[in-house]
């Protein structure tokens, strides 16, 4: 059985393809079959974030508007080999993308793939539509911020009624993923509260990802983190939200600020 | 003591809509009646007090007929309280062209943006034969919403009370003919009292509002400041203010 899963979330770099990479990439090592597709059409970044860009020759639009087949578009990873992706165009914009072209590729992709990993564009707009559309489970990622989490809210509602699931009756599965969380800054209480997110939203959490240097190396280096620095604590936070997808039942940990070995040591004063 | 300025009552002008109700006739006319006769005798009570506003412009040919219209409607006594679509300067002489000529209406229904989600029950899908509103569903005078009203999302329901099993949040809307409760926290806006006035209130258990409006009066948040922030409360409307107090 394949699935469908949009990574969405309506504001713009809240962390959607990096979150796209390293779920895609977490899921294809447990094994799975998995496909990335990057729905940015005239934006494209996941090719970049996956270190794919100097391999692509045909495109999301190309294959949509039947000039290549989608055989030809996808394009297998090099270090996990159950992994592809599928470039999106960044010389068209997202007009060029037509429901029943992407309807006709979602099945093609379903037959050969357990997770087809849709990469939403920012926005409320075609692009975004056109990634929902025919989604199975949905993964809104979302920042501890309120802008962050009313334009969640506005995508949640879209989902429940915009997708195909929505139309014809059937349920969309929905998760959050909290990204960009910064331990030192929520014990600051300078961001919201996991609770507070888990509220406005209320949608099941799939998993926590703290604020780190490392996501942005490994996007740089052309890695998702998950494989870059499999150690590193947004990689582990990736790699057990990937196994929720899967159906096991890991609990999830609100991420704490890692203090340094001397503050280790005498942080605490001893009770009288 | 010479001259005292006489003391005058202080004038209050409000303003409010108020939803009217927009028939379009048609040319032929006479089966275009008939089939409002048949229309009212379904439903008797749809146009009873509810202001009409006549768009003329479909039958608008440059003839005398347009008086006549008009006092074929009123002889099925719809009030009309407006026109659209025409001059009326085209109406001198028929006695009704003192009747104000609308532009700023707008149709309920061209709401319905792609992404809104407006809920009408009381205008219907028009039907497109007898070029009519059809008539509302007889019971319906509650919305029961048995989720979370998202941002973006605009229940309109004009027919009664909307109750929320869930949160409502920040830009949603919930616009209500009657009273709103809300079971769960208000984040969006509420605006109660399109039909019933000033006897509509709103509940909720979480008072997180951006606005809130009973019968045109409205408060936005920081006219009630951090008081009752967060707390469960009820909202009426007393003397032309808005009264929040605490529930239970």
């Amino acid at each position: 059985m394949s699935k469908v899963l949009v990574v969405t979330s309506g504001k713009g770099g809240v962390g959607k393809t990096t979150s796209s990479a390293s779920l895609g990439a977490a899921l294809a090592k447990a094994g799975q079959n998995v496909v990335v597709v990057d729905f940015d059409v005239g934006l494209r970044n996941l090719d970049l974030v996956m270190g794919a860009e100097r391999r692509v020759v045909f495109d999301l639009v190309n294959v949509v508007q039947g000039d290549a087949k989608l055989a030809q578009a996808l394009i297998r990873d090099k270090r996990i080999e159950t992994l592809s992706i599928l470039p999106a165009s960044q010389t068209r914009d997202k007009d060029a993308l037509t429901e029943e072209g992407v309807e006709r590729i979602i099945g093609e992709l379903r037959e050969k793939f357990d997770w087809i990993i849709c990469d939403s564009p920012a926005g409320i707009e075609k692009g975004a539509m056109m990634a929902m559309r025919f989604a199975d489970v949905a993964v809104v990622v979302t920042n501890p911020e309120i802008s962050s989490v009313r334009d969640s809210d506005r995508i949640i509602g879209m989902l429940d009624s915009k997708t195909r699931h929505a139309e014809t009756g059937g349920k969309l599965e929905k998760h959050l993923l909290l990204t960009r969380y910064d331990p030192a800054r929520a014990a600051r209480g300078e961001m919201l509260k996991v609770e507070d997110v888990l509220e406005i939203l209320a949608i099941p959490l799939l998993g926590i990802v703290p604020e780190s240097t490392e996501v942005l190396t490994a996007s740089n280096l052309g890695c998702p983190v998950t494989l870059n620095n499999p150690e590193s604590a947004p990689a582990r936070a990736y790699v057990e939200a990937a196994r929720r997808l899967l159906g096991e039942k890991v609990e999830v940990t609100t991420p704490v600020e890692r203090r340094g070995l001397m503050s280790r040591l005498f942080g605490k004063k001893a009770l009288a | 003591m010479l001259n005292e300025p006489l003391k005058l009552p202080k004038i209050v002008i409000r303003g409010r809509s108020f939803m009217a109700l927009v028939v379009v006739p048609e040319a032929p006319l006479q089966p275009w009646l008939a089939a409002l006769d048949a229309q009212m005798a379904r439903s008797p009570s749809f146009f009873a007090d509810r202001p009409v506003i006549a768009n003329l412009s479909a039958i608008d040919d440059g003839g005398a007929e347009l008086g006549a219209v008009l006092d074929a409607l009123a002889f099925r006594e719809l009030r009309i309280v407006g026109l659209e679509g025409i001059d009326p300067a085209a109406l001198s002489g028929t006695g009704w062209e003192r009747l104000p000529k609308l532009s700023q209406g707008r149709d309920l229904r061209s709401q319905i943006a792609d992404d809104r989600e407006v809920i009408v029950p009381a205008v219907a899908e028009p039907d497109p034969a007898a070029g009519m509103i059809a008539a509302p569903q007889p019971g319906r005078a509650s919305l029961l919403i048995d989720r979370t009203v998202r941002s973006g999302q605009s229940i309109v329901f004009d027919e009664g009370d909307i109750t929320v099993i869930g949160s409502v949040s920040s830009g949603a809307e919930l616009i209500a003919g009657g009273s709103i409760h809300v079971y769960g926290s208000l984040r969006g806006r509420a605006i109660a009292g399109l039909r019933t006035g000033s006897t509509a209130r709103i509940f909720c258990q979480k008072l997180l509002a951006e606005l809130i409006s009973i019968d045109g009066i409205y408060d936005l948040a920081e006219h009630w400041g951090d008081k009752r922030h967060g707390c469960a409360v009820q909202i009426r409307l007393e003397r032309d203010h808005l009264k929040i107090s605490p529930l239970g």
